[in-house]
Formats: structure tokens, sequence, C-alpha cells
């Protein structure tokens, strides 16, 4: 890393985000993932002679709303634009996508990195179609085309190269995944495609206004292989320039086994795209009563939920971010307070045994049974006592797996805490009895002693004695 | 603006065209013959007069989002080369 330190790096990313649209952006074929090879296409999509495109509605509605999110102006006239390429991906031998009159532009988002806040700025968003997908086969001589991909909607999200640092790419897309997921305009399953980021990376001495030579990577599959990526390409670069080099204009792939990135040859013609407007799609009017329209769906987003967090309930500021990631963590959240008005204990519980459970099994929300309720309703027998701190991690796993409400668990588990002094005298002083070494040890000053004494009683209690009573009833005997 | 025969190479390397020299030259006086009748255009005056992408009085021409029937493999495969597992095979193209 040292060698990188002497520069500054400069990163732009572009991203793709599918659109979760039921049917493709100019033909109805579905754009479920996962069905068998080509079963999802049709003349238009295949690209066949004398087809006419026509542009799903839902599609442009999505993107205004993603534009609108990431803080851009929308257009009042956009239009689509041929992108020429030969490649076996595109059945069209073009891509339709948007060239000079893009949906939105001029956007933003702001990021956090090491409890600062810094703004990202956005390029622009347009609207496009999705290529399909290749399989290379018998050693890299044949490809096998599946174009049920080709025509899913996308929009590609082109940031300002303000990003810095390799962890500044990270936040900036946790930061977009989330703002997309808060708009359902995308699933955005990276492993599924959904989100694709390329990345333009150059390094320049601090305080050198002029940009660097950069290089664009591509298969990026993980944000992790993002960072992963650009860091390598940080030194790699560092290195050339301190041997006197010069860094060549290049597409490079990144290697996520290898951990490496490998130079892309053979494409220098390719960049010529000869764009131009596609005569089958006319115009895109947006008007104003459209905009407010779109704009009217667009819910609160993660940074003003954050903020309310922080301000409304107290939460410090990295529970708040890592709540409001996910739109849907953030509701349970949210719903768990209409069962109880302790605000900072469902956090804890939500950052702790919560999505300490769902990272280890790695798991989702959806694929857990615990209901709002649940968590809230536990966390007033907490207060009432009529649980222990203890018994409420097991009532948490059963409500984890059974979906069950605490109430019902503890009735049919016999959790409640024993808090009858009556009942706990005759357990206190058995094990006062059982064990005198302990006993001695405590009144020759070893104060470690009564936690043995403790355990021993949550042991025979199966941890349902209140812990506040066994200690004033220890102490009571011990002193005495 | 004139066309050169290094123009037409690039643009036919672009459209994977392979030409003779006798058509490379031929196509560079051809496409120069149309650029000199377009720049007659330039003789206007178009300042004031937003680009033209499109000729017909046609905006917003959209559906709704609603899936159909796509075509049956058997079919989709027709214009396939060759093909593997409903797949449509084709020399590797090396990035």
């Amino acid at each position: 890393m040292s060698e990188a330190t002497q520069y500054e790096t400069v990163v732009g990313l572009e991203v793709h985000v599918e659109l979760h649209t039921n049917s493709k952006i100019f033909c109805g074929c579905s754009t479920a993932f996962g069905a068998p090879a080509n079963t999802h296409t049709c003349p238009v999509c295949l690209g066949h002679p004398g087809v006419l495109p026509v542009l799903n509605k839902q599609a442009v509605e999505y993107a205004m709303k993603a534009a609108m999110a990431l803080n851009c102006q929308i257009a009042d006239v956009s239009k689509f634009d041929r992108k020429n390429y030969f490649y076996p991906d595109s059945p069209k031998a073009y891509q339709i996508s948007q060239f000079d009159q893009p949906i939105g532009e001029n956007g933003w988002i702001d990021i956090e990195v090491n409890g600062e806040t810094k703004r990202i700025g956005i390029t622009r968003l347009h609207l496009e179609e999705d290529a399909g997908k290749l399989t290379h086969v018998d050693g890299g001589y044949a490809s096998l085309v599946d174009f049920n991909r080709v025509g899913t909607p996308l929009v590609e999200i082109v940031s300002e190269p303000d990003i810095r640092t390799p962890e500044e790419a990270k936040a900036y897309l946790e930061k977009l995944k989330a703002i997309m997921l808060y708009c359902e305009v995308s699933d955005v399953k990276m492993e599924e495609g959904s989100l694709r980021c390329d990345a333009n990376i150059s390094l320049r001495p601090y305080g050198q206004e002029k940009f660097g030579t950069r290089a664009e990577l591509k298969n990026m599959n993980s944000f992790r292989g993002v960072q992963r990526g650009l860091e390598y390409e940080q030194i790699r670069q560092a290195e050339i320039l301190n041997d006197g080099g010069k860094v060549v204009q290049e597409t490079r792939r990144w290697d996520d086994t290898q951990g490496k990135t490998f130079s892309m040859r053979g494409k220098e013609e390719s960049h010529d795209y000869r764009y131009f407007p596609d005569p089958d799609l006319v115009n895109l009017n947006i008007s104003q009563e459209w905009k407010d329209r779109v704009r009217a769906s667009i819910p609160e987003l993660p940074d003003a939920r954050k903020a309310r967090y922080t301000s409304d309930y107290g939460l410090p500021s990295y529970d708040a971010e890592v709540i409001t990631a996910s739109k849907k963590l953030a509701d349970f959240f949210e719903e768990s307070l209409n069962y109880t008005k302790d605000a900072k204990a469902v956090s804890n519980w939500i950052m702790g045994d919560l999505l300490g459970y769902l990272n280890a099994n790695n798991l989702e929300l959806a694929e857990v049974k615990i209901t709002s309720q649940g968590l809230g309703e536990m966390i007033g027998l907490l207060e009432k006592g009529t649980i222990s701190s203890k018994i409420a991690k097991t009532v948490f796993k059963a409500m984890l797996e059974s979906g069950k409400l605490p109430q019902q668990i503890v009735e049919e588990q016999g959790l409640v805490q024993i808090s009858d002094e009556g009942a706990l005298v005759a357990v206190v002083d058995q094990i006062i009895q059982a064990n005198p070494q302990s006993v001695e040890d405590f009144k020759a000053g070893k104060d470690k002693a009564i936690g043995f004494l403790v355990g021993q009683i949550m042991k025979e209690t199966k941890g349902k004695a209140n812990p506040a009573l066994v200690n004033k009833l220890l102490l009571e005997r011990l002193k005495a | 603006m004139s066309i050169t025969i290094k123009d037409v190479e690039h643009v036919a390397n672009l459209a994977r065209l392979e030409l003779s020299n006798e058509e490379k030259e031929q196509f560079t006086g051809q496409l120069n013959a149309i650029l000199k009748y377009a720049e007659k255009l330039n003789s206007l005056d178009t300042d004031n007069v937003e680009p033209t992408s499109h000729v017909l009085p046609i905006t917003n021409v959209m559906r709704e989002d609603i899936t159909r029937e796509s075509l049956p493999i058997e079919k989709v495969l027709l214009n396939a080369p060759d093909e593997e597992d409903g797949q449509i095979k084709v020399p590797a193209v090396l990035e």
C-alpha cells in the first residue's frame, strides 16, 4: 500500500441496475430469473427483421423514480438511441440505450466513511436494455448464447469522478443499493446480476488537477470484489508511475480468485459506437404532472430515516446506518415500536441477536419467522421482569424458528422467571449447603465466589431465577 | 468535410465488411457525393430549430407492463447456426 499513498486515487463508477418489471423493456417476454435458456425470447428481443419495439411504461417510471431518489434533474424530453457493436450477446448488433438525452442528470448521494459524510455526484442515469449471457465452451473456441436476459430493462448510473478510495467506492455502492431497494425498482441481487459495476480508476500526484490515465475495470461481482479490484489497481498503477512508466488506457478484467486484474485486448475499435436516434422509438415527453405523480411514490429514503432514528430514538449513528441500509429491516424496527416504547432495546436486539443470526446463517430477514410484534412484546416481558435477559435469548431463538409470540413460548416451555422469594429461598439454601468452600472464600473476601454461587442457582433453576433477587437472597444469607 | 479511403476502411471494419480496393474507391466517391448533397442544409439558418430525431408528430408510445407468451424454443433455435442444450452455439469472440 505504501506505493499508493504518494498518489491521489480518482474513481468513477458505472453501475447497471436491472429494473424488476414483469416484462422486458421493449416486448412482452418475461424477465423472470432462472428460466431454461432462450425460453423467454420472441422476435422483438431476438432482433428479427421487421419487428417494432414498444416501450414499457413501468420501466420508464422506475427509471424516473430511481433518478429522482438520486437527486437528478428529470428530462422534459428524453429519447432512445442505438449503440452499435458486434458481439454475440446482442442479437440486433446494437443496444437500445440513451445517448444525449438521458432520463436524469446532475444528481448526488451522500455517503459516510469513517464517520465523515461525503457527497458523490451522479453525472447521469439512463435507461437501456440488457444483453444476453455467454458461456464459453469447447476450451474457449465456442460460446453458448442464452438470450433470456436480452431486453431486461436496466438503468445505468454514472458517478462523477468524486470517489477517492476503494472504501468510498464500497460505501457508494451500498448506499446506491439501499436507495434502489427503498424505491422498490430492483431487487438488487449482485449474485443474480441485477446490480453490476464497472469502475474507472486513475492516479495523480497530490495537488495535480489533471486526471491521470485511467483503466476501466470489469467483472467485479461483489461489493468486496469492487473494493479489492480497486485496491489492486491502485498498487499496479502506482508501481508503473514510480518506475517512470505510463499507465495504458485500457479495459481490465478483475479475476476474483487470483486477486488480480488482466488486460482485455482487441477492443480498440469497438468504442466507436456510432450512436444515432432509434427510428423505431418516438420521443418521450415527460410532463410536470407525470413527474409529480412518480415523485409522490418515492418513500422516505435511507438518509432521512437515519436522521430520524438518531434524533427521535437516540440511536447511535452507526446502528441507524446499519438498520436503515435495508428497508425491510428498518420497517421491522419501526413496526416493533408499536409493541414497546424502548427503541434502543429494539435496536440492540436487531443489531446483536437478529443480524448475528442472519449473517451466521446467510439468511434474509424474510427467511426467519420472528415478527415485529414478537420482538416488541418480548422486550415488554423483559421490562416487567416476567423473563430474565438470559431467558430472553432462548425466547428470541425460538421466535426466529417458530414465529410464535413470546408469551406462548414462555408458557409452553415454562420459562417464566422465578421472582417469588419463597420459591427461591429453598434453592439458595440448598446451593449454599452444597458449596461450603465457596461460602468460605466469600467470607475470606473473595467477592468472585458469589458469581459461582449465582451460576449454580441459575443452573438449578434452568436460568429462570430472577438474578437481582438471587443476589439479594444470597447476600442476606452470606453476610448473616 | 470529406471522406477518405481510411474513413471507409474504418467504417467497413466496424460493420465487419470486407471490401476490395475498387469497392473502397467506389464507396469513397459515393459517400462524398452524398455528404456534399446533404451539405446544402448548411446554407439554412437553423440556430433556432430543435434537432429533429423523428419526423412523426407522435410521442410517448408505451405499453403496460404485461407479459406475453414467448416463442417456443424450437422456433427460437430455427435460426441458430448450431445449438447445444437449448442455447445458440457460435464461434467464440475473444474479448
